[in-house]
């Protein structure tokens, strides 16, 4: 059985198909890669699973289970973390505040809650910015605050979008290393990446989309020479050279 | 940690034996309203400072908690005191329907959403005349000649909700409600559910702002619709209490509630009687100017920019 399975989704705003009959199946344990050119329907998509968006058609299962229509932080307590591709930390409150706040999903007192913080902040290279303000934060550190922020609610299943976009080099790095790591410690990822550095030296299965449509999925080899691919990220000309 | 803790308690002595060292009735009433506005401004600012949905409509509360306490004492021939206790949760009760409604817009329009609240509820407090008399207003006997029972009585009111709230931000709701005003979809996506935890903190905010209403009805032993439930007085008045003292800030309200009572008495006695007359009517004026001050040269309050008043007081240059 896989762990989350999207069935025919659709999801319209008014006359436009955003996702059309979109269908793939993430195992356990593995980091499913989603791509495709700017505008195709990827978070469009996370919307749609973590439920921000109502689905206008199709399922999200999830463990087996329909998802289909509960409110975000339901789904969030089922076991799916989610990051944003705009970042959203909660500016005036601390780097461990904002952890804290999500490790109250799985804890109730404030002492578990914050050593679960600690631990997250530890494993997010993010232990000497606990005391600071996110705001105050780079976008590098932003970025694994948001990462950071999901793995404290304990999730099986975490939802990554874009979140190596505006690292440099060296950050690039540390957080395929992160995400990785992540991966270790059993948690299946489900990642949206323009980084095609990062997301074909980690991905399983690459899955593409275009205009909100399938149009490969595959090993990340088998999607980088699919001639779809390569039509929508570079036009015509290059898919039949 | 340690000379915070003297401080506060000095400050409790000197509360606790307020009535002894000033036995001026004027300055003691004086007192007994700004404490009664310390647990407005701390309600008020539970729900809009620390949970982000600003309220414009908190004489719902007040209002709705003091007429408890007067329909007792009209309608069913019991104590007045015992709306101390139901005026709380019957402000609770119209908070439900407030937030039920409310809550479904975020911002600007939940602001508007609750001014347009209490103008409401207002008009049926003005029109139901069968329960609430209208504008007659209802006039009950006052039970203590003395000011010594209200002031203890507001004072314990004032230290008990100061002391929930301020055990309340430590706690995971405390956490939950901060989260929701900085990020309402990212407190979603981390499993916080943002409408039922916006609901219990505009229920305990409720709750204060009517026990608030229900001792104003015991104390000033007079309401009517136009003074209860009033933009003017009160709902304003809280968010000026809120924003003077400092957002987010559990002295924050305090301190505000002292300086506005003071302002507002100032101006309302035209300096005490030395000024002429006419800068009584002024006060409203003196108002925006405060707000407009504050909001500019220090937007986080009296509690919340303490250490830059201190700086520019003391000529002194940022150590950092």
């Amino acid at each position: 059985m896989p762990l989350l399975e999207l069935k025919k989704l659709v999801k319209d705003f008014g006359g436009l198909k955003a996702v059309n009959e979109v269908s793939f199946q993430v195992e356990k344990g593995e980091i499913f890669g989603l791509i495709g050119p700017n505008g195709s329907g990827k978070t469009t998509i996370f919307n749609c699973i973590n439920n921000f968006y109502p689905i206008t058609n199709g399922d999200v299962i999830f463990k087996g289970k329909s998802i289909k229509g509960l409110k975000p932080h339901k789904v969030c307590h089922l076991g799916i973390g989610r990051t944003f591709q705009v970042v959203k930390p909660l500016a005036r409150m601390t780097v461990l505040e904002n952890v804290t706040a999500s490790a109250f999903c799985r804890f109730n007192t404030i002492r578990e809650a914050q050593k679960e913080a600690g631990r997250v902040l530890e494993f997010c290279n993010l232990n000497t910015s606990k005391e600071k303000l996110a705001k105050s934060l780079p976008i590098g550190s932003r970025k694994r605050l948001e990462i950071a922020r999901a793995l404290a609610t304990r999730p099986d299943m975490i939802l990554l979008d874009e979140t190596a976009a505006g690292l440099n080099p060296s950050e690039l790095d540390e957080a395929i290393d992160l995400i990785r790591r992540i991966r270790e410690s059993g948690i299946t990822i489900l990642i949206v990446e323009h980084i095609m550095k990062l997301i074909m030296s980690i991905s399983d299965r690459i899955h593409a989309i275009n205009f909100g449509q399938t149009i490969a999925e595959g090993s990340p080899k088998e999607v980088a020479d699919n001639p779809a691919v390569i039509e929508a990220y570079l036009g015509e000309e290059y898919a039949r050279s | 940690m340690k000379s915070k803790n003297i401080t506060l308690i000095i400050l409790g002595i000197f509360f606790l034996l307020f009535p002894f060292i000033i036995k001026s009735e004027y300055y003691q009433h004086l007192v007994i309203i700004a404490l009664m506005w310390v647990v407005i401004g701390s309600s008020w600012n539970l729900l809009a400072g620390y949970t982000g949905q600003v309220s414009f409509g908190h004489a719902i509360f007040f209002g709705v908690g003091a007429y408890t306490a007067g329909i007792f004492v009209t309608k069913l021939e019991i104590s007045a005191w015992w709306g101390m206790l139901f005026g709380g949760f019957a402000a609770m009760l119209i908070a439900l329907f407030v937030g039920w409604v409310c809550f479904r817009l975020r911002g600007p329009y939940f602001a508007l959403a609750t001014l347009a609240g209490s103008e409401i509820i207002r008009l049926v407090a003005t029109n139901w005349e069968s329960l609430t008399d209208g504008m007659v207003g209802i006039l009950i006997i006052q039970s203590f000649r003395s000011k010594l029972p209200y002031y203890y009585i507001v004072l314990g009111l004032a230290a008990a909700c100061i002391y929930a709230i301020h055990l309340l931000m430590k706690s995971k709701w405390g956490y939950y409600f901060v989260s929701i005003r900085e990020d309402q979809d990212a407190a979603e996506s981390l499993g916080i559910n943002t409408t039922l935890y916006k609901n219990i903190s505009l229920l305990i905010s409720a709750f204060f702002a009517g026990s608030a209403g229900a001792f104003y009805m015991n104390y000033m032993a007079f309401i009517d619709p136009h003074v209860v439930f009033s933009l003017h007085y009160i709902s304003i008045m809280a968010i000026l209490v809120g924003i003077v003292g400092g957002v987010a800030t559990i002295m924050g309200p305090a301190v505000g509630a002292f300086v506005m009572v003071g302002v507002q008495e100032t101006f309302r006695s035209a300096f005490f009687g030395v000024a002429p007359r006419w800068i009584s009517e002024a006060h409203a004026l003196v108002f925006g100017l405060l707000v407009i001050f504050v909001i500019m040269f220090m937007a986080n309050g009296i509690v919340g920019d303490w250490g830059k008043i201190k700086r520019v007081l003391l000529g002194t240059r940022p150590s950092a």
